[in-house]
């Protein structure tokens, strides 16, 4: 019994965690149809705020749910005004500049701070469940997963900026149309997508430690998740994470940590090839 | 205009001709200039400038963006390292590192093409099989991993890897100086070979299918079979080059699957020019060239003071608390940026293009038609 509780969470905090680091992307991805292939780098610069921040003298909490949001956003913002919006349309270009910038953040971080790990320690220790310890930091973790997905979704369907990002996803030229401006839209929701990756990467900061190359290792599950799940933002990346995170958690239970991800990249890729749209190109597809 | 040097046949073929003479006076030259540690330099710019043609061919003729060339790149390396401890004569090996990446190539192109994937996923499909095989190839550190007699290494990688031997006589090892005319003279054939294949009826349907896969399949061409059959062309040609760098340094690892041997191959040729062949051998040659320069050169504040100022230099300085700015990513993520914004064309093509309007500046009538062609392409 413990032992299933236990491993209950194991496999929650997975799919949370896999939720958490792709909803940024896939708030870019799904409102502009823009692939950010420096999305782990905006994880990795998260990181190192809320590192940053706490090392100078900040309460841990504000940095990481406070400073690194903040930060990254701003960079995002700035990405966004001086990169991203000359290549509107071009995806296959979008996919090559967001990559040098993803290489080139990488060198710029190693020149400032080094090519070493840094780390804080997780607050708030353990929690004995029978025989078995777990942390509560990723009960804490999975707590604001499932907060953040709440808002997201409030924000998006009953408010009023909610309803401008929706239209403009849907008819960017009715929304221009309407008195909308759609490439100030697109700028806060470039600049809100990177400010929930910054987010993310503060919140794992403590579990895995922060390097310059981190984001390689968050790179590739964000874009499975977020293309497995398809072009619905929330209902994409819930069900998705959900089912890879399944997959990683029981592929690493009965092999190895590092196969457990390789089986659930190659799940992914089947994934794909069954249905290229996602799996809310086929299901769910009148949802958000 | 893709496909064509310059405007017209002739300036084709003295665009060939200047490659060949080129090609042949530096494989006759330089081994009599150069030291033989320049000629081993020289020698790895070769075998990496015939994996530039592999992307070369998938990604600026073919139209298939694939952003995990060093899948094949590394299973050309690793098959020849594990076949040679096994077998210990080259000759399979050397086919094996060339048909193996090429079969894993048409599985993932079956995969792909058949599933009609649109463009943006192939490109995450083949960045996470490139993921995976570095992955899994990392975590075989321990001897339980093994093929046969050859130890997989994980992140340790496979070292002393015995060279290739002429085929058929195990006892004459290939050495150094030979290396170097195998790399030159392999990369000429499939430079001149794929100029070959581009004027021919393939070739010329592969192209036409990069601009408009719907009206090619309205024509009658399946443009799935042509993908697959050019992705796996691709494939084999960076196991080749996998091969040859396996020999060069009697050493591989699974960083040869990193992002950032894919991030590089993508560089050469985005930099070299997509649509042509010797932008990107030209492209691989400077970035390669570049990298090596600035693994060596030392950043000192007193070298950087000489640039930019010593005013300006302490103030970098105090700013980013100091601060070795001159690595690879840094500037690789620079130069890709500066010219997917800047020059989307890349060097090549856009001299060319200046050349033709320099010499087309008396004939304005000429140039209109060639604006027409090229709107229309």
């Amino acid at each position: 019994m413990d032992l299933v509780l236990v491993l209950v969470i194991q496999v929650l905090f997975a799919m949370a965690s896999l939720a958490l680091i792709s909803v940024g992307l896939a708030v870019i991805f799904g409102m502009m149809r823009v692939i950010n292939l420096a999305h782990g780098e905006f994880l990795m610069l998260g990181g190192y705020s809320a590192i940053f921040a706490t090392q100078h003298g900040i309460n841990l909490w504000i940095s990481m749910l406070v400073v690194a949001p903040i930060v990254v956003g701003a960079i995002g913002v700035l990405v966004e005004r001086t990169l991203i919006r000359f290549l509107y349309g071009r995806m296959i270009d979008t996919m090559l500049a967001t990559w040098g910038l993803s290489l080139f953040l990488i060198g710029l971080i190693t020149g400032i701070f080094g090519n070493t790990t840094v780390g804080i320690s997780a607050p708030l220790g353990g929690m004995a469940i029978g025989n078995y310890r777990t942390s509560i930091y990723s009960l804490v973790v999975i707590a604001i997963t499932v907060v953040l997905l709440v808002a997201i979704y409030l924000v998006l369907r009953y408010t009023r900026l909610g309803l401008f990002a929706r239209g403009t996803m849907q008819n960017p030229d009715m929304a221009a149309a309407l008195g909308l401006s759609p490439p100030r839209v697109y700028a806060v929701t470039f600049g809100i997508g990177a400010a929930l990756s910054g987010l993310a990467g503060a919140l794992i900061a403590p579990i895995s430690g922060v390097f310059p190359t981190i984001g390689i290792a968050y790179i590739a599950k964000a874009f499975i998740t977020v293309i497995g799940g398809g072009a619905a933002i929330l209902s994409g990346t819930v069900t998705a994470s959900a089912l890879f995170g399944a997959i990683q958690e029981v592929g690493t239970y009965f092999t190895t940590p590092v196969f457990g991800v390789v089986i659930t990249l190659a799940a992914a890729i089947v994934l794909i090839r069954l249905l290229p749209q996602g799996i809310t190109g086929r299901f769910l597809k009148r949802w958000l | 205009m893709k496909g064509r040097l310059l405007n017209g046949g002739g300036w084709n073929v003295v665009g060939l001709v200047l490659v060949g003479v080129i090609g042949l006076g530096a494989m006759i030259g330089l081994p009599m200039w150069l030291e033989l540690a320049s000629l081993l330099d020289i020698t790895v710019y070769l075998i990496l400038a015939i994996l530039a043609l592999s992307l070369a061919l998938v990604w600026g003729y073919g139209g298939i963006l694939c952003f995990g060339q060093s899948a094949f790149f590394g299973l050309g390396a690793y098959a020849y390292a594990i076949a040679m401890f096994n077998i210990g004569e080259s000759t399979i090996p050397f086919i094996l590192s060339i048909v193996l990446p090429a079969v894993f190539a048409a599985l993932l192109g079956y995969f792909m093409f058949y599933g009609r994937i649109s463009d943006v996923y192939l490109g995450v499909i083949t960045l996470t099989v490139t993921l995976i095989l570095f992955n899994a190839v990392n975590s075989t550190a321990g001897p339980e991993y093994h093929i046969g007699e050859a130890r997989l290494g994980g992140f340790n990688g496979i070292p002393s890897i015995p060279p290739l031997n002429w085929p058929g006589f195990s006892g004459s090892p290939l050495d150094l100086n030979d290396l170097f005319y195998v790399s030159i003279a392999l990369l000429l054939a499939v430079y001149f070979g794929l100029r070959w294949l581009l004027v021919s009826r393939f070739g010329r349907v592969m192209v036409a299918i990069r601009e408009n896969e719907k009206r090619a399949g309205f024509l009658g061409y399946d443009a799935r079979l042509y993908k697959l059959a050019t992705f796996t062309l691709g494939g084999a040609l960076a196991g080749l080059a996998g091969c040859l760098f396996a020999n060069w340094g009697a050493f591989v690892s699974p960083t040869i699957f990193g992002l950032g041997q894919s991030a590089q191959i993508i560089i050469w040729v985005i930099v070299g020019g997509r649509g042509t062949l010797i932008g990107p051998v030209v492209g691989c040659i400077a970035i390669q060239w570049l990298t090596a320069w600035l693994g060596t050169a030392q950043f000192t504040k007193a070298s950087l003071a000489q640039v930019v100022g010593p005013r300006v230099a302490d103030a970098l300085t105090s700013v980013l608390g100091f601060a070795d700015l001159s690595n690879t990513n840094l500037v690789l993520g620079a130069i890709l940026l500066a010219f997917v914004l800047l020059v989307p064309k890349g060097m090549v093509p856009t001299l060319l293009d200046l050349a033709r309007a320099v010499v087309n500046r008396r004939r304005p009538a000429a140039d209109l038609v060639s604006d027409k062609a090229e709107g229309a392409t």
